[in-house]
């Protein structure tokens, strides 16, 4: 372990490159982040699904990739799917829960992702899978640093439907509609909007996000069907960190996730990663514990 | 209606009898028990006092392995005992045994409060789904770091001390499990008749109104989880023992097994009541029993679905619903539900 980080001291190339694929793969880290400040901002719903939903997308890619269409093809279906997949699961479930207490949306969602992990299982097997993408992978700085072509167009396409995404929450009919509720839901039902209608708009969307996400998470990286809690709780250290309602908060948090798994994987070992976001995920909530201790100080 | 002596009657019956009569079921019966004790001890948090723990379990598998520890510890090394898991010639004599064993509960128990006094620091500031996703990241976490941990033999596990004479044990860790449930029950039950619990009922009221009123919520909170672990922490060390060999993921910290059936069993029978919990436990560890190797793989899928549908259409539980249907065989306990105590001075089961 201090080997690795002597190896890190004496190497600027390995940190170039471990800052590259972290950032680039936090990013999508980043984008259903994003969709879970949006459910949570909107509706008050905790997505515990919110990772399961992220491998739903991966395996439709996979599933692509296996016919021998690319998966970046799939990533327009992933998205449609998944908003479908969203709107059937608001319906059912999510509907009979905002209005209840805070555990309830929590549980069901827990049990939503527990039903959608063993259903990927017992489809897809337990194996680690891949979309594979044919990428070249690009080489830098005379070979000291690797970019794979695929991390890259993953993070290009990820910030484009974040453009995309935030262009539609501030232009957009529906988009204005979704803030609005967000702010007031009442006062927003008063003035007209259909809330209901707005909540559905906002899980789908939020699930479509979480597709398209996993769609490149796929095709850059590895998934399984266990592997959605991992990525719910990197959406909720996000989330936590950032606060929603604050775009570039989430932005940053996830870049700095990304980039943080990355090292800790070089000096501990992979085998410690989900270690590693759940050891940010409670430093995170210890240091908001601090700043609301201190809040509660100016209170008084 | 049943009254509690029927439902005393019944429970130790089925404890006593059961496996007399059904001896080749006598595993059954033990990790009937233990469910008991999972879904009484998480009930006090998240029925009693509105905080829905899902990484409970995290002192189940403490207490498996602070327990395992000291039982082989006191004698060996513990490091050369898993490293070289089989080749290191041991022999515990029974007095070693059950010294080992004694102590080591009683560390299980000590160990797993203080932790849930240290992580409640941690987490007890967090409401709501803080809480809850912080939990389950512990528990998680938890299995991943003594995986990684060699001198407890990583994820390898280890082999715990063999029960000493002719007899496997079964029978010696059914009567200490079936102790353990009863003494929790017990112990619930004095505490749920006590100024404790209204404090901590308050606290799944209005937690602000609770601190408002000079309730220290976070001192009942961490005290209410520290019971908690005690209890698991024990119930880990003796189904260690039962299992006779413990590895992090599967056996000592099951967070997609035993985490969530607590939660479900809590729950199916009704949070907040005190036999809710174990009318649950005994009924899901019934059907699950009756279906589990029914269900070829749809199993998994069928408990994250009775989860969903047991929180979004059925969420008083069984004994919830049973009160507000029939409130009045439940007499003063319709009161307390809606929390107009009319009759204070009766004491509430």
């Amino acid at each position: 372990m201090l080997s690795n980080i002597d190896l890190l001291m004496d190497s600027p190339f390995t940190n170039a490159q471990l800052l590259l694929d972290g950032l680039l793969i936090g990013a999508l880290f980043a984008l259903s982040a994003y969709g879970l400040a949006l459910v949570w901002g909107v509706m008050n719903v905790k997505n515990l699904a919110q990772g399961d939903f992220v491998i739903m997308g991966g395996y439709i890619a996979v599933v692509f990739a296996q016919n021998g269409i690319h998966p970046i093809i799939a990533l327009p279906i992933a998205a449609i799917v998944m908003f479908g997949f969203g709107w059937l699961l608001y319906i059912t479930i999510i509907k009979r829960v905002i209005e209840r207490d805070l555990f309830t949306s929590l549980l069901a969602t827990f049990g939503i992702a527990i039903v959608l992990a063993q259903g990927m299982n017992l489809i897809f097997g337990p194996d680690v899978r891949v979309a594979e993408s044919g990428f070249e992978t690009l080489v830098l700085f005379d070979g000291n640093v690797t970019v794979s072509e695929a991390k890259l167009a993953a993070f290009l396409l990820a910030a484009l439907l974040a453009t995309g995404l935030i262009t539609f929450m501030k232009k957009s009919r529906m988009g204005q509609a979704i803030r609005a509720t967000a702010q007031d839901a009442r006062a927003a039902k008063v003035m007209g909007i259909d809330t209901e209608k707005v909540y559905a708009f906002t899980f789908s969307l939020n699930a479509a996000i979480c597709g398209a996400a996993g769609v490149l998470i796929a095709m850059v990286w590895v998934i399984q069907p266990f592997f959605g809690i991992t990525h719910s709780i990197r959406s909720f250290v996000i989330v936590t960190a950032a606060g929603f309602g604050n775009l570039p908060g989430v932005i940053m948090a996830g870049l700095g996730l990304g980039a943080m798994e990355q090292f800790s994987g070089f000096v501990l070992g992979a085998e410690f990663q989900q270690a590693t976001v759940v050891g940010v995920l409670i430093g995170v909530l210890i240091w908001r514990q601090v700043q609301q201790s201190k809040h509660r100080q100016v209170v008084e | 209606m049943m009254n509690k002596y029927t439902l005393y009657g019944i429970t130790l019956a089925v404890g006593i009898f059961g496996p007399l009569m059904f001896p080749a079921y006598i595993t059954q019966f033990t990790v009937l028990w233990l469910m008991v004790v999972f879904s009484l001890t998480w009930d006090i948090m998240g029925g009693q006092m509105g905080y829905n723990s899902l990484g409970n379990i995290l002192f189940f598998g403490i207490g498996m392995y602070v327990c395992a520890i000291v039982q082989v510890g006191l004698y060996y090394n513990v490091g050369e005992y898993t490293a070289y898991s089989g080749a290191v010639k041991v022999n515990f004599t029974p007095d070693q045994y059950f010294t080992g064993l004694a102590l080591g509960t009683v560390a299980a128990a000590i160990v797993s409060s203080l932790i849930a006094v240290i992580f409640g620091w941690i987490v007890f500031g967090l409401r709501g789904p803080y809480f809850a996703i912080g939990t389950l990241g512990v528990a998680i976490a938890a299995g991943e770091l003594i995986g990684a941990w060699d001198y407890v033999g990583g994820g390898g596990g280890m082999s715990l001390p063999l029960f000493p004479g002719d007899s496997d044990g079964t029978a010696f860790n059914y009567v200490a499990m079936f102790t353990l449930a009863i003494a929790t029950f017990l112990f619930l039950k004095w505490l749920y008749a006590s100024r404790f619990s209204l404090a901590i009922n308050a606290i799944r009221d209005d937690e602000e109104k609770a601190e408002g009123m000079g309730i220290q919520t976070k001192r009942y909170k961490t005290v209410a989880w520290s019971i908690s672990a005690f209890f698991l922490g024990i119930s880990g060390a003796i189904f260690g023992n039962m299992t006779g060999f413990i590895e992090p993921l599967e056996v000592a910290f099951p967070t997609v097994t035993f985490g969530i059936f607590m939660v479900l069993m809590a729950l199916l029978g009704g949070k907040g009541t005190l036999w809710g919990p174990i009318i649950g436990a005994v009924l899901f560890h019934v059907i699950k029993e009756f279906t589990w190797t029914v269900l070829l793989g749809w199993q998994w899928i069928a408990l994250g679905a009775l989860i969903v549908v047991n929180v979004v259409f059925f969420q008083q539980g069984l004994v919830g619903w049973m009160q507000e249907r029939w409130p009045e065989k439940f007499g003063i306990e319709v009161d307390t539900q809606l929390g107009v105590n009319e009759n204070p001075s009766e004491t509430v089961t």
